[in-house]
């Protein structure tokens, strides 16, 4: 379902069209693969920087939450058809794990 | 059924059942594991009741009736309630979305056996030097400090048999969202299969934090950490709100399925389609999702502050409304058909108002402030018993009778499945109805006796009476279960003659391989659209086939059994010299199967097309 094969012998696949796809999704891959090395780069300068706790904290998780998006849409093909359940999961798991982290930090650990 | 169906021996029987990655079988064994844990959690009952039948008791001792209690709670919710609902799960969902199995037999066996296995360990406890007793909720405060193996038993048998839960859950979503038939879509799906997929997502959410609370707690316990330990940095309420971020949705996951059976009967007997299914659905969901929102209201009183309070206090009367929602859809699916009583209808008739008591307590006791009151009285003790046994084991009595039929190809009698149905509902009623007032009067939870002269001597007698009727009812229920397999008096597809899923449209019991060609589905109640038309059957969506079938395995049992002595080496660990090897033995016991079930190739069978033809010809069925 999601994940159609190309060389599944049927002839009326055009050949054309998937190459031209595979290309855009190559370039696609490349260019989020060196933003996520940049990113890293990024991250490990703001440490370097040696700067608030305050501001390094919270920037390091917006990046590292940039890279996952990365990750699961480019690398592990969430953006494609076909993947509406594993995203309904992902994000109500998301959901429940936030909830519960918010309440430990305000009324546990505050 | 031709060359199949031999008749076979005692032992090649266990042996296949030992065996078995069929869906039906398995939802044989956990019918039969579960209704005997749900016996023995009766009999904890039992005892419970007649230890506070009158004031002074000295039937049992105050440390047994903790051990009582807490066994009471744990066995009737991870090993009874649970397990049966899982077994109709099995047995029903794969039919009703027209699939031949579970997306992954061998697994679906594995959590069976992981279950039997961690129940059994948990009830050894009873043999081997005194059960847990702090309490099915197991407050780490007080666990932390009991003395003797009990808490042992209880967080290694949980977290074998919550592992488990955790594979069927996985098991049942991946079935529901990859293998229905063509034209089931999910708008399509009987509400059982919405509320199982509703019901299995919030065990693959919940049981991680299980999980985790019990691991922390094994380590607190076995291993001398401090996750728990408040005098070396550690903070007990964390287990609480583990506990809870699990026990929430764990009431969810017993009653949204019950929800589904009661939606199904309360269809097909008012012989009219669901009201209201979009909204049905809906409000499934918005259950699901709610139930992961609301755990605090069980810790209004360990002091979380009025914010937190009032927050989690207006989440929870939020559940009100998609829980009315699905009230007045039932009643107006009655509303208007031809309603007939059959013994499963009488049971989701009294479910109604059984269960709408049990709310309207629920949002009572979730008025935070008001909650200070109720706390730790005889009125939580009703309000649970409610909603777990108005709902929950009103609707597992029900599915018993309804789906009888298609799982055993026998009729439960219906005069003495009524018979059940009035003892249980009467003593229900009298058991629970007056712990509201016990509650209210000032009679807190959990005592092993009371002094006479307090006002709660005549209904404490008045509920043990009802557990009395209760207990009666069970026995006839045993009594109609031994009548119907001796006489052995076998039906046809479509019993209740009523039927609307797709389950009814074929032989009960079903051959193993399910549909000899997958059905294609034109609606909701796909079998009745076809049976308004005037058809016999299902049309199908696909030419007559091979049909791939898995081989079934031992396997699954003795990956399960490994765990199972490994949690005996954990249990002794530091006492005895022999408890690091019993680990060691154990883990390799399991994962040595694992690795073998790894590297065998094992690619199943096929039924060939011929013998599916010869099966035709054996003379057609109506």
């Amino acid at each position: 379902m999601a994940n159609q094969q190309t060389n599944s012998g049927n002839p009326r696949v055009d050949h054309e069209y998937r190459r031209r796809k595979s290309a855009e999704e190559m370039r696609y891959q490349v260019v989020s693969f060196s933003l996520m090395i940049f990113l890293t780069l990024v991250a490990f300068g703001a440490v370097a920087m040696k700067g608030s706790a305050w501001f390094t904290v919270p920037f390091i998780i917006l990046l590292a939450v940039v890279q996952v998006v990365f990750q699961l849409y480019y690398f592990m093909h969430m953006s494609h058809k076909g993947h509406e359940a594993p995203s309904l999961f992902l994000y109500s798991g998301l959901l429940v794990g936030l909830i519960t982290i918010l309440t430990f930090m305000t009324i546990i650990w505050w | 059924m031709s060359t199949y169906a031999q008749k076979k021996g005692f032992g090649a029987t266990v042996w296949d059942f030992l065996t078995t990655v069929d869906h039906k079988k398995i939802a044989i064994l956990y019918l039969l594991a579960g209704g005997l844990f749900f016996l023995v959690g009766g009999l904890e009952a039992v005892f419970i009741r007649i230890q506070l039948a009158v004031p002074n008791n000295d039937f049992v001792s105050a440390g047994a009736f903790n051990e009582i209690i807490t066994m009471h709670g744990t066995t009737m919710i991870f090993l009874a309630a649970m397990p049966i609902l899982f077994g109709f799960m099995n047995a029903v969902m794969p039919l009703q979305i027209g699939a031949r199995d579970v997306a992954f037999p061998f697994l679906n066996a594995l959590g069976f056996w992981l279950f039997f296995f961690g129940g059994v360990f948990l009830n050894l406890s009873w043999f081997m030097g005194g059960a847990p007793d702090a309490g099915w909720t197991s407050y780490a405060s007080l666990a932390i400090h009991s003395k003797g193996h009990g808490i042992d038993f209880y967080v290694l048998g949980l977290q074998i048999s919550g592992l488990g839960t955790l594979i069927g859950g996985i098991n049942f979503l991946v079935t529901i969202i990859n293998m229905r038939a063509p034209g089931m879509t999910y708008m399509r799906m009987p509400l059982f299969t919405w509320t199982t997929f509703v019901a299995s997502a919030l065990i693959l959410f919940a049981f991680p934090p299980l999980t985790v609370g019990l691991v922390l707690m094994m380590f607190d316990r076995m291993f001398g950490s401090n996750f728990f330990v408040v005098a070396n940095g550690g903070n007990t309420v964390i287990w609480e709100h583990l506990f809870w971020i699990f026990g929430h949705p764990e009431v969810y996951i017993l009653v949204l399925p019950a929800f589904g059976i009661f939606s199904e009967i309360f269809s097909t007997f008012s012989r009219k389609r669901l009201f209201g299914y979009s909204s049905m659905v809906f409000a499934t969901v918005l259950i699901g999702f709610l139930g992961f929102m609301v755990w605090a209201h069980h810790m209004f009183t360990t002091g979380l502050g009025p914010v937190a309070n009032a927050i989690f206090a207006v989440a929870t009367m939020a559940i009100g409304v998609p829980t009315g929602i699905k009230i007045f859809n039932w009643l107006f699916t009655m509303w208007g058909g031809s309603v007939k009583f059959t013994a499963p209808m009488h049971w989701a008739f009294a479910f109604i108002p059984s269960f709408i008591m049990g709310g309207v307590t629920g949002v009572m006791l979730a008025a935070a402030a008001a909650d200070y009151q109720y706390h730790d009285t005889y009125f939580v003790v009703a309000h649970f018993h409610y909603v777990i046994v108005g709902g929950v084991v009103f609707s597992i009595f029900a599915g018993v009778q309804y789906w009888w039929p298609k799982i055993f190809g026998t009729m439960l009698n219906e005069t003495l499945g009524k018979l059940t149905f009035w003892l249980f509902f009467i003593g229900f009623h009298m058991t629970f109805f007056i712990q509201h007032f016990l509650g209210l009067w000032g009679m807190p939870r959990r005592v092993f006796t009371y002094l006479p002269g307090q006002g709660f001597d005549t209904a404490n007698m008045i509920s043990s009476i009802g557990a009395l009727f209760m207990s009666l009812g069970v026995i006839v229920l045993l009594i109609n279960v031994v009548v119907t397999s001796v006489k052995n008096v076998k039906v046809g597809d479509d019993p209740w003659g009523d039927g609307r899923t797709l389950e009814w449209a074929i032989p009960s019991p079903p051959p193993f391989y399910n549909f000899k060609q997958l059905p294609l589905v034109r609606g909701l109640d796909a079998f009745w659209i076809e049976k308004m038309e005037g058809k016999k059957g299902m049309t199908p969506a696909e030419p007559l086939g091979d049909i791939h079938m898995p081989n079934a395995s031992f396997l699954p049992f003795v990956i399960a059994f490994g765990l199972f002595i490994a949690a005996f080496g954990a249990l002794y660990n530091g006492e005895h010299s022999w408890a690091i090897p019993v680990i060691v033995i154990g883990l390799l016991v399991t994962f040595g199967s694992m690795l073998v079930r790894s590297v065998k190739d094992d690619h199943g069978f096929h039924i060939h097309k011929e013998e599916l033809m010869d099966d035709n010809d054996k003379g057609v069925k109506a």
